[in-house]
């Protein structure tokens, strides 16, 4: 018997629910999404294309142009002209339609504005360069003590109804667990145009040189452990919000993915395993999700996805406070107290 | 035909043509002809075509005379093959000239005609250089406007195949390769149809090709040669025929007609004017406006100057006119008269005409770009009418020496009214140049009007002053002369009013446009005295923007540019206001669209906020301020600096009478800090709580506007309130305090020392021992105890550790406030040297940036110590220096030994126990050499009292037996190109001189071209796809030699090692060669933390730090030292940090991916050498057959 690893996000018909989440090294490069898709991927979500950043380069490159040029007799430059240089999305898009054309998977294109015009340019742009769909990439950290956490999400709110606005492809939004009450929030971001969430970025976070004393921005891979936080919330979520929810961060191995769909989450979505252990790790994967769907007689994907949800598990309160309590509980039974 | 109008500069209009009908193009960098080369290297990296279809290989090569040597090569193999220079470098292509002209090879070589060196050296226009190449046997084209240069490049293009003799077509440097002027583009069609293709076919069949071999270049002897010089001449002899048959060609194409000899003024005219070059446009001008009074006048212009057409010359000049001036803008001492006076006179004398016009006379003006105007060649035409005019004399200036010069009547002016004139004074970093040339550009070709633009620059690389003169015309635009008349001006950047006279040209009733932070309530008092009495005596109308205001709101930083046009079109009427917004818009798309939306909505926003924020100002009756213009130098200063320097300041150098100057280019040192520019906005202020004396901020600061000085306890009596000082720590000044003190005026506010400065507070991070702040809050106080520091006296040189990075910094630097750039990466180096040795030094510098804020005019950084003593500097050449360098060290050496020799015959005068120890005392440390300067000192007291002649003559040259440091020094382009052959030798020579190369990467000064120290994967001007080829390893050539001292450096990273770079270098008695890092505005990088990314740079390989020390080879001892350790971070991640690599990546990822791999590869395999040359990998291996026994 096959089981039928198909799986439904955003609409998008996917041929498992195995997909790779945005980063560079694996779906910024064509050769390695060739590779990916061969393993058995079943969608790839290309590296976020950040207006910040896009806008950063066009000033720092206008600044190298302009800042000592007309100054002095003999140098009314200092750089030859350049006409084909790239500033702008123009690489970004041609990456979207090389992808495109390299592999037949969906392929999501990301996006991280910085302004409302930003957003709404960047969505339409690609779009028309033939993304499948496109995935909001939306963090922002508020340092003001007069903003609330209403004034916050609002932001959010208002960006996901502008792009929807502006595009018809289907709309994911990516966001970070940090939010006072995030199911009332997720219904909001839903409500106001998206069709999928994704569960949850992962931000550059901050340390220090000790003997520079310089702040020192830093991404870690993630590990399995953090699967925990998207897990707890798509099962919360999965049964009465109205969207698609794609689990990433620590999805690592075959018991992630399951207790991934198990909980709800429509497909999984993963990196930092597979830039540790390259794109073949895939096949492995789905090696051994098919054996463990087939020893325990899944049907298919969409038979288990949600099986265990918040309305749908044996002890709905064990994924609330109870929870809490009887991890304590538990561990205190594992860890007897330290002799006196 | 009807023509497209574009508005173009010289060299741009000369270097359409040259593109496309060349197939080589071999260039190298020289001012002001570089954009030729430039925009050819540019087209053909675009793929444009030339008129064939191909693309020109456009090669840059290592000297002007390599070029030369090229475009010989390429012809003799059957191309059609071209080049550009100017000055020197057309001096430096003569040798090939000749060859060329003797084998009579097609070519057109494109000439900007600029001043050659001589008592000193200008990059600016006049005819030394072209006039100096007119024996080699070429044809020369002169082309007097943008218009003419287009057409002529093409003529002389298509008349050098017919005739087979190459051509020297020529314009005058600045005021017409600079000048932008709308032009009629002629169509490529129009070029295709005047190169006959017949005339390449019998090029390309004469062209070497073993398919029919010949022989060329042959050795000839008595028997022959003579007579085969005159084989040739029959091509002479037809050649101006062909010219006149092509103009004729091209008048039937383009409708325009040109003649071997035009003249225009009265038919009948007594008295005219024989010249050529730009300034007959000025002549013109003043011939209209006289023959209009009824004056018989007329101007012969000259365009074919050889081969000289006597009938033709003789044809067009008009049988009534009876006396003649020639002008040549050229110098030829000791001769008869210039060189076109001499032809005129022959011409005359050959065709009889002499008779029927005796009076012939000979004038030089505007040499160098001097100002040569309507009322000049007025004063001329008045001349020729006096009885006995001066047979030779100048104009433009004053001779007050030899009386030569005539004077003229400034008042005269030709300025038609229905002309638009506006001048601009703004800084080089706010784009008001780039903005006037648009401007021009929208006004050339938006509406039917004329325009006309040129651009003076400043001579200093930070904080430069420029002035953009515009000229909007119904008619074409030939005045070649800056505005004297305008009816609008516009100071972009309001504290020039306190140094700047702006309104002297303004019109009465004109327009004055004002960037001002005061608002139009408040401006008015804020205005000097003499600005208030201008505008109410001229009834100018002034308007205010707070345009820094608008800037900053619309993200547009310091740049005005957009926002100050905006206003002017707006005020200036020469469009509708609606079309000139749209036409600006525009122009903002073709020229910053390729940069991004942010930059064109930046720009936007700027257009749009402008108008909102200009504001007429009512201008009150009398004049209220209280302020007066600064005066241009303090009253304190020299006469020297009095009398000249501050002339100079003051914008008033052109009044200086020739009496002022020096005969033979010789001016004080020490006058940069008589030049308060005040530039910095902001200003390093000193905590010394916090500070740890490391002297690092001093090091490093490009302008020695930053210092450290130990002094004893009791000197800070009588300070002023609030100057600082803190305990020195170190025990070798026991009771000694000292103080980080800024020169808040001479500081140009580059940040380098607090970025580099390691003293953080404890409790405050990002506070500092110095930190950063508004220099208008501390200027005052600052400036006080800046006065106050420098009465502080300086340290006693033998009481401090030169070996030490902070013991250097206690060194008086000799070397203070030059104009180099803000965040200057070559300008510590020299300080340094300055501090350690500046007392004694001798410097030989290269031209190129170094030379430039060096020595050019109207001050020098160079400076001297209280006792009179500091480096003594020359520039010679570019491609000389190091053999220039040798020189004085052989004369030193030389003087030295006559001294020691005098010494010998003069013993019983001076005594043996004197004698003996002023030749053999060692004189290493510093108190070496105080000991040797009291022995000299002596020696000429007793030598002073002697009656023996032989004691003047060692009197005379007594001082030379104190050590004297050689310095040769200069840049990349120098050192591995252009002077690599001469740098080669001297290194050979085994002669104590100190090489000390600045190397930048890039020919910095003539605007970032690649050098062969450029390296691979850096875009630069003629590299545009990123240079394909590795930076040649010029250490390691000099260390294979064995007997040269070698180290390569970078302060920024191990500011120790350079230090002991130095010491050792000037203690080899040898030749040593420093190879210095220098980051630079070519680099693309953030220049104020310049210095901190050099511990990338080094970190990452790209440039390992090492010694070669000869001494310890002698003594058995491992003598390359690698001072940096192995890499830790790849190239890549260090050249995407700099814009010369980042854009590489933007413009080709795939390239760049391929050349970074590449230069990775260079990094890996040359650090492996190195570790080899210093046993690094050989001790591992002992290390491990250690362990194994």
């Amino acid at each position: 018997m096959s089981v039928d690893l198909s799986t439904d996000y955003l609409g998008l018909k996917l041929k498992n629910p195995l997909g790779i989440a945005a980063c560079p090294p694996l779906t910024g490069d064509l050769d390695m999404l060739r590779r990916l898709e061969a393993a058995g991927a079943s969608m790839a979500v290309l590296p976020s294309l950040f207006e910040e950043q896009i806008v950063h380069d066009e000033l720092e490159f206008d600044r190298m142009f302009e800042d000592h040029a007309e100054s002095f007799a003999e140098a009314l430059t200092q750089f030859p002209d350049l006409h084909e240089y790239n500033t702008g999305p123009r690489d970004y898009l041609r990456h979207i339609e090389a992808a495109k054309k390299a592999v037949s998977m969906p392929i999501i294109g990301s996006l991280n504005g910085a302004s409302k015009g930003g957003w709404i340019r960047y969505a339409r742009l690609i779009e028309q360069a033939g993304a499948d769909a496109l995935e909001l990439n939306i963090y922002f950290i508020p340092t003001s003590f007069e903003m609330t956490s209403t004034d916050v999400e609002q932001r959010y709110i208002d960006l996901v109804a502008d792009v929807r606005q502006s595009v018809s492809l289907p709309l994911a939004v990516k966001i970070g667990p940090h939010f006072t009450s995030l199911p009332n929030f997720a219904q909001h971001l839903v409500a106001a145009g998206a069709d999928g969430l994704v569960l949850f970025n992962r931000y550059v976070e901050t340390d220090i040189d000790l003997e520079t004393l310089k702040i020192k921005p830093d991404l870690l891979l993630s590990n399995r452990h953090e699967a925990r936080v998207p897990l707890r919330w798509i099962a919360i979520m999965r049964d009465q919000l109205k969207a698609s929810l794609a689990a990433t961060s620590g999805v690592h191995r075959m018991e992630g993915v399951l207790k991934m769909l198990l909980v709800g989450a429509d497909v999984t979505m993963m990196a930092s395993i597979l830039l540790k252990k390259g794109p073949a790790f895939i096949a492995l994967l789905l090696e051994q999700i098919t054996m463990w769907l087939e020893e325990h007689e899944y049907e298919s994907v969409e038979q288990m996805k949600g099986s265990m949800s918040r309305g749908n598990c044996a002890d709905p309160s064990a994924l609330e406070r109870a929870n809490y309590m009887k991890a304590l509980i538990s561990y205190t039974m594992e860890h007897p107290s330290p002799p006196t | 035909m009807s023509s497209t109008f574009v508005t173009v500069d010289g060299n741009e209009a000369a270097a359409t043509i040259a593109h496309q009908t060349n197939e080589v193009i071999a260039i190298y960098p020289i001012t002001p002809a570089s954009p030729m080369g430039e925009f050819s290297d540019t087209w053909s990296a675009q793929q444009r075509r030339n008129i064939f279809g191909t693309v020109p290989d456009v090669i840059e090569m290592q000297s002007e005379g390599g070029a030369a040597g090229a475009v010989h090569g390429a012809l003799q193999a059957g191309a059609l093959s071209t080049t550009f220079t100017a000055s020197q470098g057309l001096l430096l292509m003569i040798p090939n000239m000749y060859k060329i002209a003797g084998e009579l090879l097609p070519t057109v070589f494109h000439i900007a005609a600029r001043t050659l060196a001589t008592h000193a050296l200008s990059i600016f226009g006049d005819h030394s250089d072209v006039m100096a190449v007119r024996q080699a046997g070429w044809a020369m084209l002169a082309s007097n406007t943008v218009q003419e240069v287009h057409d002529f490049a093409l003529i002389a293009h298509a008349a050098t195949l017919r005739a087979r003799v190459p051509f020297v077509h020529f314009f005058d440097g600045f005021r017409t390769s600079h000048e932008v002027n709308k032009i009629a583009q002629i169509p490529s069609a129009d070029i295709r149809a005047m190169i006959d293709d017949d005339f390449i076919r019998a090029h390309r069949d004469r062209a070497m090709d073993p398919e029919r071999p010949v022989l060329r270049g042959t050795a000839q002897n008595p028997d022959v040669f003579f007579q085969a010089r005159e084989a040739a001449n029959p091509f002479y002899d037809v050649l101006p025929q062909i010219v006149q048959e092509t103009m004729q060609q091209f008048a039937e194409l383009t409708g325009r007609s040109y003649q071997l000899f035009e003249y225009v003024g009265a038919k009948d005219a007594e008295r005219a004017i024989v010249m050529m070059g730009s300034g007959v446009g000025a002549v013109e001008e003043a011939v209209e406006a006289l023959a209009a009074r009824g004056e018989k006048i007329g101007l012969l212009k000259v365009r074919l100057y050889r081969p000289f057409d006597i009938a033709a010359f003789v044809a067009t000049l008009p049988p009534s006119v009876r006396k003649i001036a020639v002008l040549d803008r050229t110098k030829e001492p000791g001769a008869v008269g210039e060189p076109l006076y001499q032809d005129i006179l022959t011409a005359l004398a050959e065709s009889g005409r002499l008779a029927t016009c005796p009076t012939i006379i000979g004038g030089r003006y505007g040499l160098s770009s001097k100002e040569f105007t309507p009322a000049m060649a007025a004063r001329v035409y008045e001349e020729l009418n006096a009885e006995s005019p001066k047979r030779h004399f100048t104009i433009g200036i004053i001779d007050d020496v030899t009386h030569l010069s005539l004077k003229w009547d400034p008042e005269f002016s030709t300025e038609a009214d229905d002309v638009t004139r506006a001048v601009f004074y703004g800084l080089g970093s706010d784009g008001t140049v780039g903005a006037s040339k648009n401007s021009v550009k929208i006004i050339g070709e938006n509406t039917p009007l004329y325009a006309q633009g040129y651009f003076v620059y400043d001579s200093k690389k930070a904080g430069s002053i420029t002035v953009s003169h515009l000229r909007f015309s119904p008619r074409p635009i030939n005045s070649t002369y800056l505005i004297e008349r305008a009816g609008f001006v516009a100071c972009h950047q309001f504290n020039f009013l306190e140094r700047l006279d702006m309104l002297q040209t303004a019109d009465p009733g004109a327009t004055f446009l004002l960037n001002s932070p005061y608002s139009r309530e408040e401006v008015w008092d804020h205005l000097p005295q003499e600005v208030q009495r201008q505008i109410i005596d001229k009834k100018i109308k002034l308007y205010v923007i707070d345009a820094i205001k608008v800037a900053s709101e619309t993200g547009m930083g310091m740049r005005i540019n957009t926002i100050m046009q905006t206003c002017f079109f707006a005020l200036a009427g020469v469009l509708p206001r609606e079309q000139a917004i749209e036409q600006i818009k525009q122009t903002i798309r073709k020229t910053y669209g390729k940069r991004g939306d942010a930059i064109l909505q930046r720009n936007f926003a700027a257009v749009d906020a402008a108008l909102a924020n200009l504001h007429e100002v009512s201008i009150p009756a009398e004049v209220t301020s209280v302020m007066r213009r600064l005066p241009p130098v303090s009253t304190e200063s020299t006469d020297f600096v009095k009398r000249v320097t501050a002339m100079l300041l003051d914008g008033r150098g052109d009044l200086l009478p020739v009496s002022a100057l020096p005969v033979d280019g010789t001016f004080p040192t020490g006058t940069a800090k008589v030049e308060k520019r005040s530039i910095a906005i902001e200003i390093p202020i000193w905590d010394p709580e916090i500070c740890i004396q490391c002297g690092l901020c001093a090091l490093v600061c490009p302008h020695a506007a930053i210092r450290s000085k130990a002094y004893p306890q009791e000197a800070v009596a009588g300070g002023p309130e609030g100057f600082l000082s803190l305990p020195w720590k170190g025990k070798e000044l026991p009771n000694h305090l000292m103080t980080i003190q800024v020169a808040p005026e001479d500081c140009t506010g580059c940040g380098v020392c607090v970025d580099v400065c390691p003293a953080k507070s404890k409790s405050v991070v990002k506070h500092k021992a110095i930190n950063m702040e508004p220099k208008l809050e501390h200027l005052e106080r600052e400036r006080a105890n800046f006065e106050f520091f420098l009465e502080l006296p300086e340290l006693d040189r033998t009481q401090t550790n030169f070996d030490t990075v902070k013991g250097s910094q206690l060194l008086e630097p000799l070397f203070e406030f030059s104009g180099a750039c803000a965040g200057c990466g070559e300008t510590p180096y020299l300080k340094l040297m300055s501090q350690l040795y500046g007392d004694r030094a001798l410097i030989a510098n290269a031209t190129g940036c170094s030379s430039i804020y060096g020595g050019n005019l109207p001050t020098t950084p160079w400076s001297a110590n209280a006792d009179g003593r500091g480096p003594a500097w020359n520039n010679s050449l570019f491609e000389d220096n190091a053999e220039f360098g040798l020189g004085l060290r052989l004369a030193i050496d030389q003087k030295h030994d006559y001294a020691a020799h005098l010494l010998a015959e003069l013993t019983s005068v001076v005594g043996e126990n004197l004698v003996v120890p002023l030749l053999t005392a060692p004189q290493i440390t510093e108190a070496d050499i105080r000991e040797q300067r009291a022995r000299v000192a002596e020696l000429k007291a007793i030598l002073a009292a002697s009656q023996d002649p032989r004691a003047e003559k060692l009197h005379q040259i007594a001082d030379v037996l104190v050590n004297r440091s050689v310095w040769i020094v200069g840049g990349d382009g120098w050192a591995y190109d252009i002077g690599f052959g001469g740098l080669d030798h001297v290194l050979t020579t085994g002669r104590n001189v100190n090489i000390l190369v600045l190397d930048t990467g890039v020919y910095s000064n003539t605007g970032g071209q690649a050098s062969k120290a450029t390296p691979r994967a850096a875009v630069a001007k003629f590299a545009s796809s990123g240079k394909s080829s590795r930076k040649k390893d010029l250490g390691m050539l000099a260390v294979s030699y064995g007997n040269v001292y070698v180290a390569q450096i970078a302060m920024g990273s191990n500011p120790a090692q350079t230090v002991k770079a130095f010491r050792e270098a000037e203690s080899y008695d040898g030749p040593s060669l420093i190879l210095a890092y220098s980051h630079c505005i070519a680099h693309g990088i953030n220049m104020t933390t310049s210095m901190t990314h050099q511990k990338d740079v080094v970190q990452s390989g790209f440039w390992p730090l090492f010694r070669y020390d000869p001494r310890e080879a002698r003594t058995g001892q491992r003598s390359f030292h690698l001072d940096s350790r192995k890499p830790t971070k790849s190239f890549k991640e260090m050249a995407m940090q700099e814009g010369r690599f980042a854009m590489l990546a933007r413009l080709d990822p795939k390239h760049a991916e391929h050349l970074f791999a590449q230069a990775q590869q260079d990094i890996d395999e040359q650090w492996h050498y190195y570790e080899q040359m210093a046993g690094v990998e050989r001790g591992i291996l002992d290390e491990l057959k250690e362990a194994e026994t």
